[in-house]
């Protein structure tokens, strides 16, 4: 939360949340107003992690199932070991020395030992060598992600990794490489001693560059659309100019027409693909795990997309400490924070609210998230990486968001009444007329949802006493059957 | 029939319009009387209707074909590309003779025949009665009166015969009115709110100019404020821009000069003019139709087309219409220039808002009827039914339309029909198919014999009208006679991509939650029905031997008004009946058909347990369920928890 204030006669504060609610109080006493505003400055800005709610939180409910261990990285392993035995674990980071963004427990081929990844690390950024992001059971072809790999500007190479890029590769297949920075950033990168695979090293992959924003452009562009929807005194041309302005939904449509790309080169040209940017801890991971949400049906249920987050953004290192410190109230630019995830799940709702009939959650589930990103009682958001965590205890000293979440009472409010498992990939519309303000996030405090919300109860209701009465109706036939079971000769036993 | 030279081309191809790619379909063109068909390799038929093409266009010859782009007024737009120039050219040439009318009698309303006798042509007709309308608000009454002065159309032609007015405007004071008023358009009510006692009344600009004025106008707009007790002030609602009113006191027309109206409060709305509109509109569907488009081209575009703009100038009049009526118990009086465009949109809103009826959809029917087409909104030169002046089109009535969808959003159970039901009226405005929306007043449609000529389309709406209903809609949400005040922030206007894209299904989403609710809620009231039955059947069986089973479900066989209310906790309470393995299968296999429509996955574990069972007995009437559940088996399990436990009974 941050918190500014205007003093008159009666205290007033103002709290800005980070769910984007703003709370005006007024407090009658100065000096009380001004107590309470400096404890709520004070209190919003904590520097130390181990000072804040998820280590003092202590659960009302009872766990039945505790979230740190439900999705361990073996356990997924075990999934795609019963499919192909192309790849396997590597404990390699196990001590995070190789990279400390990564978790300790990678995928990678199984033709790639670990000797050749450490030399792999060393030629990519942050040393986040190439590993598996997903396995596409269909055709077998794969999703790889890493950082950019660092030729600087005289060109070096690392014949290591091409052997590792290589392995992924079906013999005679080519893949694609999906650069998501312009051609231009990528270039530049160079200078810095960064860079992009070169197609002499790489003869067999095709590079597609897809510009994705990063860091403060997509900070601004945050605070720009929130700042047009907290203002109702906009006529219509300053509310759209003001839309248009933020470039919040140009960005949506970036992202999932890069994760689109993916998913087509993966699934129509059967070929798999190597995503990365810069560090490969956002843009990358947007790219990747939409395109899984496109791909895999198992995704868009409300365990498979938890799994989706665990290995796609917390296990592979998203800076959420960094990146959702203050949401889009924030006066001090911070230079690491970017809503990378809030776009994700913008992102997800757009498909969400194309498909949906083919997701197991709802769009409260994504609000959800969205809001413990930012802040929580929990410890799942915490730190940068797993290797931060792992120091913080977290697992010890706090509570795991899907202890909470997986609860059957809970889970309830965040399933989609209508779903119906869609075995389908199911791509997206990204043209703008389809696209639409995510306006469950973006006008929730600004507009009355009364009458939506009681049409979306009469739409569960409807739901509901459907499903009863297809069960009051296969009960009634069953019974049927029975009666008339009775007089002919039905006796089976199986 | 003279204009068709080609009737059929073959390997015609249907592009994509929005595929980067060219993707396209192969096909034969038809050409018939009325429709242009396209029926292409998947046999799949595109119809389009003569009158409904806008424009036809011949574009440069590519070295594929000659590409024909054909623009409807439904916003449907093709690209064909017709391998021969030549064919090309004559069917661009019947179109472009076909698509244009020169006389009401060559439309299609004269030569659609629907299988109807004539006393079901003269009950369609029937079936939307103003005069009962009238009497529904509550006129005539101690005020109001139905007046005989415009029964012959004489003083003026573009309203209807049937005119409410105050009792004590007399007929010179009605007569002296029109003569001042454009197109002698005098103030007439247009709807009465009972509770309030407060009147819309609707009219053109006052022939005013700089200094004129009319002593029976004003005795007329006191009238008006005199027959309503509740407030003895009454607004005068001038829905134009300020700048285009006081321009038209150059002409002669112009403004009422509130120091010569006693108690009038005098309010400008601003929604700007037919051309404005008409261009406004164009230019959405410039922006709207670009390949490729970029999102912020098209809020861009979006936002220098006004469109949005404007339809929210609508809503807000009617908006500031309806708080006069209902907080202030306030008559008002709405006009613009000539009083059947703009006036007809705030007119027909504000009764919306105010009167939940036209929330029905036989009450949108009927305001419609009333507020547009009696009321004289000029259809045939608004949407071109004739081959007329260009400049008189506008999509005034498309706005109306957009303004109402808006509402439906906001709120979503207030209203008994849906966005279907709104597009569909959208399509026969233009399509000329009914008699309805031909000519411009109700005079002219008299002349043209209407009502013995072609049908009335409200019947035929009615008779589909499970398609056009809300299965959201609560009677209740909104009682009789309350007001709905919607919130007209500007975020809350959207771009109407089903009206606007209509058929371009790629950028739908690919699943309707509104469609499946609207199906579920119709296999409900199937299902109440089939559960009655069968619960009949049984109890009929089991005589009175299970005196228990028999009073539980004798309870349950008429649970729609109950079960309405519970929340679904019953399967719980439910106990399930002793049952042994073959019933259960049986029972499982019924609960898949019924869920078959809706692709659901199948255990591979009952697959087998239900071929063995066949083989045991091949009676047993599981052929057919068994070849559909062949067809239909995907991978996993997917089933809900409760059939999940009976299916393991099964396996076990």
């Amino acid at each position: 939360m941050s918190c500014s204030r205007f003093l008159g006669s009666v205290g007033t504060i103002i709290i800005k949340c980070k769910d984007l609610r703003i709370i005006q109080l007024d407090i009658p006493g100065m000096e009380e107003c001004l107590n309470i505003a400096s404890s709520i400055e004070a209190l919003s800005t904590l520097d130390s992690v181990t000072l804040m709610y998820p280590f003092f939180y202590r659960p009302m409910f009872e766990i039945v199932e505790d979230g740190w261990s439900a999705f361990l990285p073996e356990k997924e392993f075990e999934v795609l070991s019963s499919v192909t035995d192309e790849w396997r674990l590597s404990y390699i980071n196990k001590d995070f020395s190789i990279c400390p963004s990564y978790p300790p427990v990678v995928i990678v081929p199984r033709s790639i030992d670990d000797e050749t990844l450490q030399k792999v690390a060393v030629y990519r950024h942050g040393g986040r060598f190439p590993v598996l992001s997903y396995y596409h059971k269909k055709n077998g072809m794969v999703m790889m992600r890493s950082s950019q790999p660092l030729t600087g500007t005289n060109g070096r190479r690392c014949k290591e990794d091409e052997k590792l890029v290589n392995a992924t590769l079906r013999p005679g297949k080519r893949g694609y490489i999906i650069d998501t920075r312009s051609l231009n950033a990528a270039q530049q990168a160079r200078a810095k001693g960064g860079g992009f695979e070169q197609e002499v090293y790489y003869p067999q992959w095709r590079r597609i560059h897809r510009c994705i924003e990063r860091f403060n452009i997509l900070q601004e562009s945050l605070i720009k659309l929130v700042e047009a929807c907290n203002d109702q005194s906009h006529n219509m041309d300053r509310w759209l100019s003001k839309l248009e302005a933020s470039n919040w939904m140009t960005y949506i449509k970036e992202i999932l027409t890069a994760a689109c790309l993916a998913a087509q080169c993966i699934d129509r040209e059967g070929a798999s693909v190597l995503v990365h940017g810069t560090e490969g801890t956002d843009s990358t991971l947007q790219v990747t795990s939409l395109a899984q949400i496109i791909l895999d049906p198992d995704c868009r249920t409300i365990q498979g997309f938890e799994s989706l987050l665990v290995r796609e953004w917390l296990q592979a290192g998203h800076p959420f400490q960094q990146r959702c410190a203050q949401s889009a109230y924030s006066n001090s630019k911070q230079k690491f924070e970017a809503p990378v995830f809030l776009l994700f799940l913008d992102c997800v709702w757009q498909i969400l609210h194309q498909f949906p009939c083919s997701f197991e959650f709802n769009e409260h589930f994504l609000v959800t998230l969205f809001e413990h990103a930012y802040a929580s009682q929990f410890g799942t958001f915490l730190g940068n990486n797993e290797n931060e965590r792992s120091k913080l205890k977290l697992q010890q000293k706090t509570m795991s968001l899907w202890s909470w979440v997986n609860q059957p009472e809970e889970l309830k409010n965040f399933q989609n009444p209508l779903f119906e498992a869609n075995s389908l990939v199911i791509w997206p519309s990204v043209a703008p007329q389809s696209l639409q303000l995510w306006e469950g996030v973006f006008l929730r405090w600004n507009r009355p949802s009364r009458f939506l919300d009681e049409a979306e109860e009469e739409m569960r209701r409807i739901i509901d006493y459907n499903r009863f009465l297809l069960d009051k109706k296969l009960q009634a036939s069953g019974e049927m059957a029975w009666i008339g079971s009775l007089g002919v000769k039905m006796t089976l036993s199986l | 029939m003279e204009h068709i030279r080609t009737t059929k081309v073959e390997h015609v191809k249907l592009l994509d319009r929005f595929s980067t790619s060219n993707k396209s379909l192969a096909g034969t063109l038809y050409l018939t009387a009325t429709h242009l068909l396209f029926i292409d390799a998947n046999q799949r038929e595109t119809w389009i209707l003569h009158h409904h093409i806008a424009a036809v266009e011949k574009l440069p010859l590519t070295t594929s074909g000659c590409p024909l782009v054909i623009q409807c007024k439904n916003f449907r737009i093709v690209h064909f590309v017709v391998p021969r120039e030549r064919d090309c050219h004559d069917i661009y040439n019947s179109l472009l003779q076909l698509s244009k009318a020169a006389k009401y009698e060559d439309l299609y309303a004269f030569s659609y025949n629907p299988k109807q006798n004539e006393s079901e042509q003269v009950k369609g007709w029937q079936l939307i009665d103003l005069a009962e309308e009238y009497k529904r608000m509550g006129v005539p009454n101690d005020y109001w009166q139905l007046s005989d002065a415009n029964r012959d159309y004489k003083i003026c032609e573009t309203y209807p015969r049937e005119l409410y007015v105050p009792r004590t405007a007399s007929k010179p004071i009605i007569v002296g009115s029109s003569k001042f008023r454009s197109k002698g358009r005098f103030p007439v009510l247009s709807y009465y709110h009972k509770d309030k006692k407060a009147a819309i009344c609707r009219c053109s600009q006052p022939l005013s100019g700089f200094s004129a004025r009319c002593l029976e106008d004003e005795h007329m707009l006191q009238a008006i404020s005199k027959a309503n007790p509740s407030n003895r002030y009454m607004y005068v609602m001038d829905t134009r821009p300020k700048l285009n009113a006081m321009a038209n006191r150059a002409a002669g027309k112009g403004y009422e000069n509130e120091d010569n109206y006693s108690n009038i409060r005098f309010q400008f709305v601003g929604i700007e003019n037919i051309h404005v509109m008409r261009s406004s509109l164009q230019k959405l569907l410039e922006v709207s139709g670009t390949k490729g488009l970029s999102v912020n081209d098209f809020l861009s575009g979006l936002e220098n087309s006004g469109w949005l703009r404007h339809i929210k100038a609508v809503l807000d009049a009617a908006v500031f219409l309806v708080k006069a009526v209902a907080v202030e118990s306030a008559s008002v009086l709405v006009h613009c220039s000539d009083g059947w465009d703009r006036t007809s949109q705030v007119c027909s809103l504000g009764a919306l808002l105010l009167d939940s009826y036209y929330r029905t959809i036989k009450g949108f029917m009927v305001l419609i009827e009333k507020d547009w087409i009696s009321f004289g909104h000029k259809f045939s030169d608004r949407c071109c039914q004739l081959d007329g002046d260009p400049k008189e089109i506008s999509p005034v009535f498309t706005q109306f339309l957009e303004c109402v969808w808006n509402l439906t959003e906001q709120f979503p159970q207030a209203f008994e029909y849906n966005e279907a039901f709104l597009l569909q009226i959208h399509e026969h405005v233009h399509s000329c198919q009914f008699g309805n929306f031909l000519g411009n007043c109700q005079k002219e449609r008299e002349e043209l014999k209407l009502k013995e000529k072609t049908y009335s389309l409200w019947p035929f709406l009615l008779d589909e009208q499970k398609k056009y209903q809300n299965p959201l809609y609560k009677p209740s949400f909104s009682p009789n006679l309350t007001l709905l005040e919607p919130n007209t922030v500007s975020f809350n206007f959207k771009f109407w991509r089903n009206m606007y894209h209509q058929f371009d299904r790629s950028m739908h989403p690919r699943q309707s939650v509104y469609d499946l609710i609207m199906d579920m809620s119709e296999q409900n009231k199937q299902l109440e029905e089939d559960i009655k039955q069968l619960e009949a059947k049984i109890k009929q069986k089991r005589g009175r031997s299970d005196a228990v089973l028999v009073k539980e479900h004798q309870q349950s066989a008429h649970p729609a008004p109950v079960m309405l209310k519970t929340p679904p906790f019953f399967k719980k309470d439910q106990p399930l009946i002793p049952l042994n393995d073959a019933v259960l299968i049986f029972a499982f296999a019924q609960w898949c058909l019924t869920r078959l429509q809706r692709e659901v996955s199948v255990p591979c574990q009952l697959l087998s347990a239900l071929h063995l069972l066949y083989q045991l007995d091949s009676d047993f009437p599981l052929k057919n369920i068994l070849y559909k559940l062949v067809l239909y088996h995907t991978s996993e399990t997917n089933i809900t928890d409760n059939i999940g436990k009976r299916y393991q009974f099964v396996i076990v």
